[in-house]
């Protein structure tokens, strides 16, 4: 108690200002300080190498968010689960699943776009679910899980598609093989809007994250998460509903995961049930650059945006510098050890 | 790290002083440690007591000031190279390995090691098994530590620092979770240290136990020696003024309110698994019911169990609050009937330490404070505010994670937890544990306050004086069964320690 009045001497001048000098102190040693350096970092990275100017037009930074987003979709389930002490490595997968799901039904079997996308989402989610209750109610470590999860619905892609891509050249009975047009909805999800200039990926993804905001930062659920990830015990003993609470961010990871699926497949105008592999670690990677701690019960929406634009940037800071793969996956390894050090450091 | 001139310290500490940035936590401080002595460091939490022992442990190094042994300026630098200089650190938190084997625990970080680094465990059994005959502790070395009772455990560590032949050991609030007869054998060991040429450093809030092993005592207070004598310079009333640096009026203040007949909270029959069996009690508007009892007595799980932590299938027996019955099912049904319980253990159990003072003390009160899901962040902070100047909650802001508030404030701020929820019973598990003597004093106070409105008090403390002082009336418990209950008047230690070891009437 006497350390924290030793630290400001003069607060009976004038205590206002001094609150406020403090608060602003708060924030240059907090996470979101941190992670707003390293993306003013990655940026200021680009403006010096910007490819004979490429780094400067709008359509490079429209690809950078579009590429982003659908990991961006995945980062956002990804805090809430991780802010509850756990962690859903099932998303790659379930991307996967619901890509295909969403272009058997759309393209093969003519849904209309409005039964389809329920009906994929509430796959997503029951994937989540099934994570969910074991986790929470069996008790199952998280890792465990949703590991199986992750073998699981990838066993499911590919035995709803057969093993195969699921697009737009439909195989007639007698094999031979006849085309399809592109449905309405996925280039519905694939265009640009605002003068071309903005992707409705990238739309869709910062309205997830603006929901996970606000459940987050002011529902009660939010809250619950936070508690669960910082002392799961004293929440229970506290009448915190844990199971419930704990439960819903598996829900939500999978349904976030399941919007993901659905852009992927419009992007790719197919279903593979090969896609998204890897994708849960880039979601994980995202999280944590941002400043959210893999302990649970410290960090927020707002740093996985700012981590979702670090690693998007970087991507494409590699890529319009033509830095061949090899290296932007070596760079990218290097870097997130040093943001995640950076973080660390201070605690 | 031989001395042969007994007069001159093992240790000795000089014009220590040590900032964390722009926070002076020592200022200027002398200490030091003679073989074959207690040396008690006392001071309120927040004066520099852990500050001043993690340097001369080398987990801080000083901003100024020299640390000599032998004449000789030293540096630990690290905890091992205390270790080497033979300091050694027993912290409340203890720091085995609990997957280890008691011997494996011992040897730690210095293992008995043969031809190319592998460990001889024979020879470390060998070694520890006659380390812990030296002690008289009777401990299987090749038991798991995380089997053994909190006590043995703390066995466990004392001999780990004598295996490292130190000569210097500081022991941090070593009876913060023992009971009465563990202590006694800790105070016998510690004879055992004093005669064969140790230096203790011993923290302690307790009193009588303070008493009972000084031979020196220095006091801190804000970071700055106020003041070091021999134990028979210094008594108690003496040493808390200093700790305190005011005078404190009587230490226990209970007023018992107007009796009431009427039982707030009715208990009959009641059991949880094997730790409770068939306890039946009531308390009373405004009343105290202490609750005595050694280690394993039973008296925290029968707690746990009427708050619901065990959920409804391993208990059994009728709970009434007011005259209703209500179904033990879970801490959320408990909470909506009135009860509340502080855990004995703030830090493992009570507080969310990453969250927020303000988080925390709504964390109860949550569902009312957000109807419809949707939070009143004015109104949480209302609330913390409220019950935060009613329990004096010293935080530079309500916004700062509770983990970095001493001891004595966390406390308050679980307590405030569930005051926010307004409750009608207050099941208190130790509720002075490991705070200072002015926050418990504080406390004090409150649950004579919350008596006076009415609430109906259920107290466990392992501190005898404080089970009499606060106590309107006393039940003792042995093994989960109630082996005596006393009123206010007729208890005494004796009796009381007589009925928790199993002594019925």
């Amino acid at each position: 108690m006497t350390k924290l009045e030793a630290r400001n001497p003069k607060s009976e001048k004038n205590p206002k200002l001094e609150t406020r000098n403090r608060r602003v102190g708060v924030f240059m040693r907090s996470a979101g300080m941190r992670a707003v350096l390293a993306l003013a970092l990655v940026v200021a990275i680009g403006c010096l190498f910007n490819a004979d100017g490429a780094f400067f037009r709008v359509g490079t930074h429209r690809d950078a968010l579009r590429q982003a987003s659908v990991y961006g979709m995945l980062a956002c389930g990804m805090t809430l689960v991780i802010i509850s002490g756990g962690i859903d490595l099932a998303v790659g997968s379930v991307v996967a699943l619901v890509a295909v799901l969403f272009s058997l039904t759309v393209i093969h079997w003519g849904w209309s776009p409005w039964v389809a996308v329920p009906v994929c989402l509430a796959a997503g989610g029951a994937c989540g679910g099934v994570s969910g209750v074991l986790v929470a109610r069996f008790g199952l470590q998280p890792f465990i899980a949703t590991l199986a999860m992750m073998v699981f619905a990838r066993g499911m892609a590919k035995w709803a598609s057969g093993g195969e891509k699921i697009a737009t050249a439909v195989k007639n009975a007698d094999g031979s093989y006849r085309y399809v047009d592109v449905p309405h909805i996925f280039r519905l999800i694939d265009s640009r809007v605002l003068g071309g200039n903005v992707s409705v990926v990238t739309l869709i993804c910062l309205g997830c994250i603006a929901i996970g905001w606000v459940l987050l930062a002011r529902h009660r659920w939010g809250r619950e998460l936070y508690a669960i990830g910082g002392n799961e015990e004293a929440a229970r003993l506290s009448g915190v509903p844990v199971r419930t609470a704990k439960g819903m961010a598996y829900v939500a990871s999978g349904l976030l995961a399941g919007v993901a699926g659905l852009c992927q497949a419009a992007q790719e105008q197919q279903g593979d049930p090969e896609a998204g592999m890897g994708y849960e670690l880039t979601a994980i990677a995202i999280v944590v650059i941002g400043g959210t701690s893999l302990m649970g019960g410290r960090g927020g929406m707002g740093l996985t945006l700012l981590g979702m634009l670090t690693i998007g940037y970087l991507d494409k800071i590699l890529s319009v510098n033509a830095v061949p793969e090899a290296g932007r996956l070596m760079l990218t390894g290097g870097i997130i050890v040093v943001a995640v050090l950076a973080q660390t450091r201070k605690r | 790290m031989v001395n042969a001139d007994p007069d001159q310290p093992l240790v000795r500490m000089r014009g220590i002083s040590k900032r964390f940035g722009p926070v002076m936590v020592l200022e200027g401080v002398d200490f030091d440690v003679r073989s074959g002595e207690v040396h008690i460091l006392a001071g309120e939490n927040g004066a520099g007591k852990s500050t001043l022992i993690k340097i001369l442990g080398g987990v801080h190094e000083a901003s100024e000031g020299v640390i000599e042994m032998g004449g000789l300026a030293v540096k630990p630098g690290s905890p091992l190279g205390a270790n080497r200089l033979g300091i050694s650190v027993i912290y409340q938190e203890l720091s085995l390995v609990p997957g280890m084997t008691v011997a494996d625990n011992i040897f730690l970080g210095r293992p008995m090691t043969g031809a190319g680094g592998l460990v001889r465990d024979r020879e470390q059994r060998e070694r520890a098994r006659r380390l812990l005959e030296k002690l008289g502790i009777a401990i299987d070395v090749e038991e798991v530590v995380e089997r053994l009772p909190i006590a043995q455990q703390q066995m466990v560590e004392i001999a780990k620092a004598l295996a490292r032949e130190a000569r210097v050991i500081v022991m941090d609030e070593p009876t913060s979770s023992l009971a009465a007869p563990d202590v006694r054998k800790l105070f016998e060991l510690i004879a055992g240290l004093k005669k064969s040429g140790c230096g203790i450093v011993y923290i302690s809030h307790k009193m009588e136990e303070i008493e009972q092993i000084a031979d020196r005592i220095t006091v801190l207070r804000d970071g700055k020696l106020v003041g070091s004598a021999v134990a028979a310079e210094m008594p108690v009333e003496k040493l808390i003024r200093l700790m305190v640096g005011r005078e404190l009026g009587e230490q226990f203040p209970r007023h018992v309110p107007e009796g009431t007949a009427e039982a707030r909270l009715r208990v009959e029959g009641f059991s949880t698994g094997r730790a409770v069996k068939n306890v039946s009690f009531a308390v009373k508007r405004g009343e105290i019911l202490g609750i005595g009892g050694l280690q394993g007595s039973g008296a925290s799980e029968l707690l746990l169990g009427l708050f619901g932590a065990y959920g409804g299938k391993r208990v059994s027996g009728k709970v009434r609050v007011d005259g209703e019955e209500f179904a033990v099912r879970g801490p959320r049904q408990s909470r909506e009937a009135g009860v509340a319980l502080l855990t004995n253990d703030r830090k493992g159990t009570g507080l969310v330490l990453p969250m927020s003072v303000t988080g925390n003390a709504t964390l109860a009160a949550l569902e009312r404070l957000s109807p419809g899901g949707w939070r009143r962040p004015r109104a949480e902070r209302e609330t913390t505010r409220e019950y935060a100047t009613a329990l004096r909650v010293k935080a530079a802001d309500y916004d700062v994670e509770v983990g970095s508030l001493s001891g004595g404030n966390q406390q308050k701020v679980a307590i405030a937890k569930w005051l926010a929820t307004g409750p009608r019973v207050l099941l208190l598990d130790e509720p002075t544990r490991g705070i200072d003597i002015g926050a418990k004093r504080d406390i004090y106070q409150l649950m004579n306050e919350w008596t006076r409105s009415g609430i109906a008090i259920v107290l466990i403390t392992s501190e005898m004086p404080e089970l009499l002082a606060m106590s309107d009336r006393i039940m003792v418990m042995h093994r989960g069964e109630v082996t005596g209950e006393f009123s206010r008047g007729e208890a005494t230690a004796d009796k009381i320690l007589k009925a928790a070891m199993g002594d019925n009437r």
